[in-house]
């Protein structure tokens, strides 16, 4: 006889051999495999066991799927338990072999032991599927009314899983389960309580009616979690129904003032809050959102982390509806950025960003710009820069007082390390610059520094965007190049051949906008008759562009090329002694004007014109349709009036000299593979002797839109 | 509901897993480590409370073993804490003052007391003694 290792040999075993885990539980796998296939129930009950511990490692035992249904069938108890928990662990509703299941199910849920009908449910509970719950819908339902509290309430649980999957089980079974909510036993009370309230959460308006029962219970009850659960509930009720809310407030504020525990005061909270929110003209709601936010105050000073954290989280939800009673807190909020832990850092930055008016949008930008500076988390620091953006660029900057201000903001936000965000602050350069108008002047200089500042051009770290800041720069000095005093400087850097390893499509910008300045400096030279920078800088230019026309981006090649030859012409022109000033000067003249996304709305429609009457005939709706189809393709005439390739007509004589020709040419040639002209019975009859029909189509045949098919 | 219990020791091993909704094989095994990966380095001083994905992280550390719940936004998470308090003490009147072997050696015993606090993510009992009393009552069958 074997000597079977059990679940505490297994496991001092696999303690022992550390070093050769895998091979030592793949050898226990093997004994398991050879013990499953012996006939005694115990030694089966005991390889089970082991699969479970082994699942934990990772190990998937789903193999064993029908010597756990054997296991469960066993009539010693400890083997049925050990089936039914290896059953919760490693079934699954797709499994075929739970079919084998329905009846050992029913044959337990009517054993005399209750023990047996209790660890049934509970292995039920992990792998019911549709067809399991369809089946054992009635018979979970007939276990409400069981003697023992101990099964009344696992049926209870099992039947809200058993809701999920076969849905038309709910109308039968709803009134049995309402009655739980009467039942003697507590526990069984607090279980429907459970499944309601989760009933509820998913379809309120049903569930509206139950309300009084609830109240009831909320009223009579101390046990706190049916009361958390009820209390949940309420706030889910509510927003559908005015009186309910009217009603709670005051049981929950004695609750407030009265209870000690924490969870419950904190429900109590979230609860009243939810009330407030969904209605704001209510008698007494000062004093109730008062009560709230000086509570939620002590939780959030409280030392406990806990505490602090889930005040501010409550915070939040108040700062919705009654922004102003927050506000006041602002200090003890920022106080809780300095906090060594994320979560509540986080929390906080939220509340504060709800937070923001004209008046403290510098201070807290202030504080924020501070922790980018002094925290080590990336992930952090990512968050507080969006979040930066975030609320300087909400409702339209609303909040800005000082354009120049929050373009300094962004410039040094776009030089702090590894950040994710570099588009976000582009974009922003570009918007605050391009609709702002008065303060381009600064931005052009900020620009211009940072384009100075070699550490935007070593860019090639991974994850880094500050290329997408670098695209901002180089177009923001080109297009307001007026405002650059020396643009000879910002043409070098763009010429650096460092420039060529940034990402393509800022190089692309930066050939672009050496146009611009080039336009410029050319215009200024002309102005101050200087033929020879002019001629410098278009030589340079030439000589220098070339290196963007090498890259192996499209739309930098096309960029650069076609500057090349721009300059080119603009050399050849002048080389003739013509003066080409003015065509430079219209290829950048005008402002591009930001364009609202409503403006189209707003142009006047001319007078005379009506936008709702058909400009062509409609198309008929008859069903004499198909006979028009010759409408939809073109005709004869209708082709000869369009241009397209002709083909000349080609007569009969033409076509036999033709033929002839051909015939000649594939004799000699020595390439062209001949038909075997030998077997005369397959010969058919000869190809110039077949007539050309012509068939009578009502369709011509032509193809619509291709002209020179048209034409054959 | 619950989502999920999962007992982990320091090292990121696992020692209790219980899933309450449906998943499977790599999703689980995913979920298992990014869990274990954000609560394990947290120090004392953080609160216990985490967010990931959709679900709230609530986690204890007791002596070397990390309880870690995920629960979705219908739990109060102060009443999780409350419940991971209980499991714990219900497994130290169980195995006398429990410790991170006994739960290793005991893992089907583990497993079935848990199983009488907490069906399909439901708590369906609190007291010790009406947790404990089954399985005293069906140890000697």
């Amino acid at each position: 006889k074997m000597f079977e290792k059990n679940l505490n040999d297994l496991v001092r075993g696999i303690r022992a051999n550390k070093s050769n885990e895998a091979k030592y539980i793949a050898q226990c796998i093997e004994e398991i495999k050879h013990e499953l296939r012996q006939d005694n129930t115990n030694v089966k009950a005991n390889a089970i066991c082991k699969l479970i511990y082994l699942q934990m490692f990772g190990y998937d035992i789903s193999w064993a799927a029908f010597n756990v249904i054997e296991v469960m069938s066993s009539t010693k108890f400890t083997h049925k338990r050990i089936g039914y928990l290896a059953s919760s662990q490693c079934f699954t509703e797709d499994m075929d072999i739970l079919t084998l299941t329905t009846n050992l199910i029913r044959k337990d849920f009517s054993s005399q032991n209750q023990y047996d009908a209790a660890v049934t449910l509970n292995g039920l509970s992990c792998f019911v599927s549709a067809d399991l719950a369809r089946d054992l819908a009635n018979d979970v339902i007939t276990l409400l009314a069981s003697t023992k509290p101990y099964i009344r309430k696992r049926a209870i649980i099992v039947l809200y899983k058993i809701f999920l999957k076969f849905p038309e089980a709910l109308r039968p079974a709803y009134p049995r389960l309402k009655a739980k909510l009467d039942d003697p036993e507590p526990s069984v009370q607090s279980a429907a309580v459970n499944v309601i309230c989760e009933l509820a959460r998913k379809n309120p308006q049903n569930y509206l009616s139950l309300a009084p029962i609830f109240f009831k219970l909320m009223t009579n009850s101390t046990n706190n979690w049916m009361l958390i659960k009820i209390i949940k509930l309420f706030a889910a009720l509510t927003p559908l129904e005015p009186r309910l809310g009217k009603k709670l407030i005051e049981p929950l504020t004695n609750l407030i003032h009265s209870t000690s525990a924490m969870s419950l005061l904190y429900e109590c909270i979230n609860t009243v809050i939810a009330v407030l929110l969904a209605f704001t003209s209510m008698p007494n709601h000062s004093s109730s959102v008062q009560l709230c936010v000086s509570k939620l105050r002590l939780l959030i000073e409280d030392a406990d982390q806990n505490l602090k954290y889930l005040g501010l989280l409550a915070m939040s939800k108040i700062l919705k509806a009654h922004p102003k009673a927050v506000q006041a807190h602002k200090d003890m909020i920022l106080r809780c950025l300095d906090d060594k832990d994320e979560s509540i850092k986080l929390r906080a930055l939220d509340l504060l960003s709800g937070m923001i008016s004209k008046k403290n949008l510098v201070e807290i930008v202030k504080k924020l710009m501070r922790h980018i500076e002094t925290t080590e988390s990336t992930s952090y620091r990512d968050e507080l820069l969006s979040k930066i953006i975030h609320i300087c660029s909400q409702s339209n900057y609303q909040y800005v007082a000082d354009f120049e201000w929050y373009i300094s903001v962004l410039v040094e936000l776009a030089q702090v390390d590894g950040i994710h965000h570099g588009s976000l602050v582009a974009t922003q350069l570009l918007d605050v610059t391009v609709r702002v108008k008065g303060i381009r002047r600064f931005s052009v200089q900020q620009m211009t520094m940072l384009l100075e500042n070699s550490k935007l051009m070593g860019i090639t770290a991974q994850g880094s965007s500050t290329g997408d800041v670098f695209f901002a720069a180089a177009w923001i000095v080109g297009e307001f190049s007026e405002h650059l005093s020396d643009l000879r400087s910002i043409m070098h850097i763009f010429l650096q051949p460092r420039a060529t390893s940034l990402p393509p499509p800022v190089q692309a910008v930066i050939v672009h906008n050496i146009l611009k300045l080039y336009s410029r400096i050319y215009l200024k030279a002309e102005n101050d008759n200087d033929q020879d920078t002019i001629a410098e800088v278009t030589q340079m230019l030439i000589d220098q562009l070339p290196m963007f026309g090498e890259s192996s981006d499209l739309e930098v090649q096309e960029r650069a090329c076609c500057a090349i030859q721009m300059l080119k012409y603009i050399q050849k022109i002048r080389d003739k002694g013509l003066t080409v000033t003015d065509e430079v000067r219209e290829m950048f003249a005008g402002e591009l004007n930001p364009v609202a996304t409503k403006a189209q709305k707003k142009v006047p429609v001319p007078e005379g014109l009506n936008l709702d009457i058909w400009i062509n005939d409609p198309p008929s709706d008859s069903s004499d349709d198909e006979l028009n189809n010759d409408a939809m393709f073109v005709t004869e005439e209708d082709h000869n009036n369009i241009q397209g390739i002709k083909y000349p007509k080609v007569d009969e004589d033409e076509l036999k000299k033709r033929r002839e020709a051909r015939k000649l040419e594939q004799e000699n040639n020595p390439y062209y593979i001949k038909g075997n002209t030998k077997s005369k019975e397959l010969e058919g009859p000869d190809i110039n002797d077949i007539p050309v029909a012509s068939l009578d189509l009502t369709v011509p045949l032509k193809v619509p839109g291709n002209m020179i098919l048209s034409t054959l | 509901m619950i989502k999920f219990i999962l007992l982990v020791n320091k090292d990121g091993q696992s020692r209790l897993s219980r899933y309450y909704h449906n998943i499977l094989g790599e999703e689980r095994e995913n979920l298992e480590r990014e869990t274990i990966q954000k609560c394990l380095p947290r120090s004392k001083k953080e609160c216990s409370f985490l967010e990931y994905q959709n679900m709230m992280l609530i986690y204890r550390r007791y002596m070397s073993l990390f309880f870690i719940v995920g629960v979705d936004s219908d739990e109060n998470e102060l009443s999780i804490l409350e419940l991971i308090q209980n499991l714990v003490e219900t497994f130290d009147r169980y195995f006398n003052d429990v410790s991170e072997l006994d739960i290793t050696m005991n893992v089907e015993k583990a497993y079935m007391i848990l199983d009488e606090m907490i069906l399909n993510g439901h708590i369906i009992e609190t007291s010790k003694n009406r947790i404990l009393a089954p399985i005293y009552a069906t140890e000697n069958n």
